[in-house]
């Protein structure tokens, strides 16, 4: 396996970061509807029947998990449709390996451009949670490096399924079996402490919610270091495998 | 110094061996043609001279260079155009050179004036700002072409460029090879238009499941073969006809 060559990863993250800017831009306030009604109908909905949530509002327990769960499906779903079709029918893959810019490369480029999702995605719910007074310290800035981690490793995984899976309708499997009980079972909405003792494990194992811990740590004054290390190796650990499945995959 | 040099060239599928040991050479500056029916082998050389996937064994060097060892050097040097239409659907037609020359680490404001001449070189200058899904199929050749060029390549990789075109099209692609030709760039290309290879070629290689039958200059194949045209030289070489395509 060669090494990445980090001027060229950058063209390929240039390409979609212009692709996205010419199409998308005009709609990124939109993608704050989706968590923002979670944070209502749960935090004002379901909140209005609890008293608090380890120690305080329910509204404001969630709000930091929002921010995880927001940041996890912006680079979930990039890398996993988003990566599918400029591989296979818009063929995005072929035309870029015809250039200067390795297998490698383009990894890399596609993995950093689903980091950038979720960093962008994040970053905008912590503005929209904070202008809603849901945030306790101003230490949550320092959540806006950990979601470009964190994005990462959501990138790797999803490019690696990308690079496996025989067809784009093998995605409902990704969301249904990882994304979905990742958002439901890791913090975001109760304490993993209450789950079964089995539970608890698995889900101690997730980087969702290692972020979360490090949202809601941040987000009232806490420096939430062991989570943020457990992320940086999580990164390095899952590193080969979208290398491995994708040059498996493209170079025949 | 040969721009190309492949020796003992062999590419296998799986258990399926598509090219079987080929060796050529391409010369600076000369129009290289690689014929043969659907599945001889041709797009797999093609692929392997722009480093989209290794030899299985032999050695191939294009322009000094081992395509296993420095594939992004080569393809710096390199234009391809691909048989398959990989534009980028979300952009315009200047914006699609524009990225594509990002690639090569040429910044926009080189390559926009690149990327207008490139568009008026394949008539394509009215059309610059426009969605590229709006052009016709014909007009979307003509932009890989143009894409092809925007590095200034010395060595220019053609996979079929004129295959589902018109025509009209087919003349107006056929010009820009020659005037690249003129330009002393080495040309590369593959088709199953004998007409073409005919005009645009200086040297033929014809291939057939995954080996090269003969080589040579067009004259020179349809003399030897004392055929008049290189569809009969072919036929006479292969004993088919160009256009019965690979039964495997």
């Amino acid at each position: 396996m060669r090494l990445f060559n980090p001027k060229r990863a950058f063209r390929v993250w240039q390409r979609h970061l212009k692709v996205y800017t010419k199409l998308y831009l005009s709609s990124l306030t939109l993608n704050v509807v989706e968590p923002v009604l979670y944070l209502t109908a749960m935090g004002l909905g379901l909140g209005a029947y609890l008293t608090e949530m380890d120690g305080m509002p329910y509204i404001n327990f969630i709000a930091p998990g929002i921010i995880a769960y927001s940041a996890m499906f912006a680079a979930s779903g990039e890398c996993t449709y988003g990566t599918y079709v400029r591989m296979t029918y818009q063929k995005t893959f072929d035309a870029m390996l015809a250039t200067p810019v390795n297998l490698e490369d383009l990894v890399t480029g596609e993995i950093l451009w689903g980091a950038t999702k979720s960093t962008i995605y994040g970053t905008i719910i912590i503005i929209t949670i904070s202008v809603m007074g849901l945030v306790a310290s101003p230490l949550i800035v320092f959540a806006i490096p950990a979601l470009l981690v964190a994005g990462i490793i959501f990138a790797e995984m999803a490019v690696f399924y990308a690079a496996v899976v025989p067809g784009i309708d093998y995605f409902n499997y990704y969301f249904t079996l990882v994304v979905t009980p990742m958002f439901l079972f890791s913090g975001v909405f109760f304490p993993i402490e209450g789950l079964h003792p089995v539970a608890e494990t698995i889900a101690y194992f997730t980087p969702l919610y290692h972020l979360v811990n490090i949202t809601r740590g941040l987000a009232s004054g806490a420096l939430p270091w062991g989570d943020m290390l457990w992320l940086l190796v999580c990164v390095v650990v899952l590193a080969p495998l979208p290398f491995y499945a994708m040059r498996k995959r493209m170079i025949k | 110094m040969d721009t190309v040099e492949a020796k003992n060239l062999v590419k296998d599928y799986g258990d399926f061996r598509a090219v079987k040991g080929v060796d050529f050479t391409i010369r600076s500056g000369e129009a290289f043609g690689f014929l043969g029916p659907n599945g001889a082998g041709k797009t797999t050389v093609m692929s392997i001279l722009y480093c989209m996937m290794p030899p299985t064994a032999g050695d191939v060097t294009v322009l000094g260079m081992d395509v296993v060892k420095r594939p992004s050097a080569i393809k710096a040097l390199e234009g391809v155009m691909p048989q398959d239409d990989n534009l980028d659907p979300d952009l315009s037609a200047l914006e699609n050179l524009i990225v594509y020359a990002r690639y090569f680490h040429i910044p926009p404001r080189l390559s926009r004036p690149r990327a207008q001449e490139l568009l008026r070189f394949v008539e394509l200058n009215d059309w610059a700002d426009t969605n590229i899904t709006k052009l016709s199929g014909g007009m979307r050749r003509r932009l890989i072409l143009a894409r092809a060029l925007i590095n200034d390549p010395e060595l220019i990789i053609l996979d079929e460029p004129t295959t589902g075109m018109d025509p009209h099209g087919r003349r107006a692609v056929w010009d820009n090879m020659e005037n690249l030709k003129a330009e002393g760039r080495t040309l590369i290309l593959t088709t199953h238009y004998m007409e073409e290879a005919d005009r645009i070629c200086d040297r033929v290689a014809i291939m057939d499941r995954g080996k090269i039958v003969c080589m040579g200059t067009p004259e020179g194949l349809k003399d030897s073969t004392g055929t008049r045209n290189l569809e009969d030289a072919y036929l006479k070489l292969t004993g088919r006809r160009l256009d019965e395509g690979h039964d495997a």
